[in-house]
């Protein structure tokens, strides 16, 4: 099954340190390796984005930055057998912010992304979004 | 910014879940360790009993792999003792005194496997020509993948008893015959990894030909294939054939949603709505294939299968497909890999290129002999008299074919086209 993990979180005055960096790089690497981390990136502050919205009055279209306490960082697909595991390397991640960078508070968002498992049915199904 | 319920985090899902990601790192740190794949296994195990026994209450360790290696290297040490073999284990196990066994970093050093060899080792083991391909394929899903003996048997319909022997005899062929955990020389890798890809695709494959209603492990093999596949590429990075193995397997799983339609049945490929394939796994297919034709030797079966799917994967429709370049590509793997099924394909698609005449040409030559019983000798003799508009040869052809096939589904899909064609007349 297939998880959507998204990181979200509010970084403290210093910069990431290097061993976080270096902490973040190994993982990544050991997950793509065990063939289970599909594919993954960081993401740019909300500055760089924009923001889509449909209310009453229509469609709005705004600009970022925006006025949030905590920016995306990152997210990342990983295909595991069970929720659990996509949950373990979803904490090794997060684990290595709270041990290498002190006053970092932030959290990561594990998303199950529709699969066949969930439609036994299967009358309806998602088309994926080219 | 809190979570409403605070999990411990250390039920029996979660040492679960650490277990399918640390198994085969450990079995294969410890097979280093003890030269015995059995043993190793069984410390394995008796970690990850410990782990049941204690993470429930005590929550997941910060370092999980760490924890199930040091115990395991415990317990060796422990029957080393029983054994009277305290000696042995000193030399054996080796850096130090056994009071020193559960100093970090000598564990730290077993399990730190950066390169993952001991991983590759491994899987050169489990995949060794001493052993049955059987016994291959049981091997490696039990240390590789973590798979229990059961999820084995039920995903290859053999009961457990059957699995587990499969099991206990491939590790006993290797401890008689002295296979020892160590990388291939040089010069026989390329066939040593022949052997460890055969295993990976026949996996897949089983998974792939499950049919629904199937006991869901069965399609889960497939999954559990191409992940060995991706883990075996990043270890032998520089074999072309693997990636060309990840290339085909990821192209052609992109596909499996596809491949049934709302009411169950299988679709074939030219009528699956593309829309439903993954465009995720075919952009890491044709990443993977892109790495596997970067090297200048002549492409591989396994290359050459991807390249046939990805040109499949890259046509928005099916009448869109490039069938001139899957048939010259058919033709230059009708040399490197000359099995009848590849034949049987390369006269559809050169018919399908150049027209019926071509492909029934080729069709003459394909060795009917090799292909007795298999259903598809008739089913692509009838696609290739049905567009040549010989319909009631080619309505001949697929009940021929519905005969001789063993598969209700398939046997379902001949019997259409064959209704279809008489009905067109």
């Amino acid at each position: 099954m297939r998880h959507l993990v998204l990181l979200e979180g509010t970084a403290p005055a210093t910069p990431p340190p290097t061993e976080l960096m270096a902490g973040i790089m190994q993982l990544g690497e050991e997950a793509t390796r065990a063939g289970v981390l599909l594919d993954n990136a960081g993401l740019a502050p909300s500055a760089a984005g924009a923001k889509l919205a449909v209310d009453s009055s229509g469609l709005t279209v705004t600009d970022g930055p925006f006025a949030e306490t905590k920016e995306m960082i990152s997210y990342a697909v990983y295909e595991t057998r069970t929720k659990q595991e996509a949950v373990e390397w979803t904490s090794r991640f997060l684990r290595l912010h709270l041990e290498l960078w002190p006053g970092w508070v932030g959290e990561g968002r594990v998303l199950k992304v529709f699969g066949p498992e969930d439609m036994p049915s299967s009358d309806t199904h998602s088309t994926p979004q080219s | 910014m809190t979570t409403p319920t605070r999990n411990p985090a250390g039920g029996v899902a979660a040492v679960e879940a650490v277990w399918r990601i640390e198994a085969a790192r450990l079995v294969a740190g410890l097979a280093r360790m003890t030269g015995d794949l059995s043993r190793a296994e069984d410390l394995a195990q008796d970690a990850l009993v410990a782990a049941l026994e204690h993470w429930p209450t005590s929550g997941v360790p910060p370092n999980p792999g760490g924890w199930l290696m040091t115990t395991a290297r415990n317990r060796a040490v422990d029957g080393f003792r029983r054994d009277g073999r305290h000696r042995a284990a000193v030399e054996t196990i080796g850096r130090g005194t056994p009071q020193a066994m559960d100093d970090q970093d000598a564990v730290d050093d077993a399990l730190d496997d950066p390169i993952g060899d001991d991983v590759l080792r491994l899987l050169f083991a489990a995949c060794h020509p001493v052993l049955t391909r059987e016994y291959r394929v049981a091997l490696t899903l039990r240390c590789l993948t973590g798979l229990r003996t059961d999820e084995i048997a039920r995903a290859f319909l053999v009961p457990e008893s059957v699995a587990g022997q499969r099991i206990s005899r491939a590790k006993k062929t290797l401890r008689d015959k002295g296979v020892r955990f160590e990388m291939p020389g040089v010069e026989e890798i390329p066939a040593r990894l022949d052997t460890v890809l055969e295993v990976i695709y026949l996996v897949f494959n089983e998974g792939y030909s499950a049919t629904a209603g199937d006991d869901w492990m069965r399609p889960a093999l497939s999954i559990e294939a191409l992940r060995l596949a991706r883990l075996t590429a990043s270890l032998a990075l520089s074999e072309a054939e693997v990636h060309g193995l990840v290339a085909l397997l990821e192209l052609t799983q992109s596909r499996a949603t596809a491949r049934t339609g709302p009411d169950g049945r299988p679709v074939l490929l030219q009528h699956q709505d593309r829309r439903r394939w993954d465009t995720l796994l075919i952009r890491r297919g044709l990443t993977a294939l892109a790495r596997a034709r970067d090297g200048t030797g002549p492409a591989g079966r396994y290359t050459l299968q991807a390249a046939i799917a990805a040109a499949h994967a890259t046509a928005t429709t099916a009448a869109e497909t490039d069938w001139a370049q899957i048939a010259g590509l058919y033709d230059v793997l009708s040399t490197v890999w000359p099995t009848p099924v590849v034949h049987l394909n390369r006269a559809m698609a050169h018919g399908r290129a150049e027209g019926p005449p071509a492909g029934l040409a080729l069709l003459e030559a394909v060795d009917a002999t090799a292909l007795q019983g298999y259903p598809q000798l008739f089913g692509v003799r009838g696609e290739l008299l049905a567009l040549a508009g010989r319909r009631s040869e080619a309505a001949a052809a697929f009940d021929q074919a519905s005969a001789a096939t063993r598969n209700a589904q398939e046997r379902e899909l001949f019997e259409q086209r064959a209704a279809d064609l008489r009905a067109q007349r």
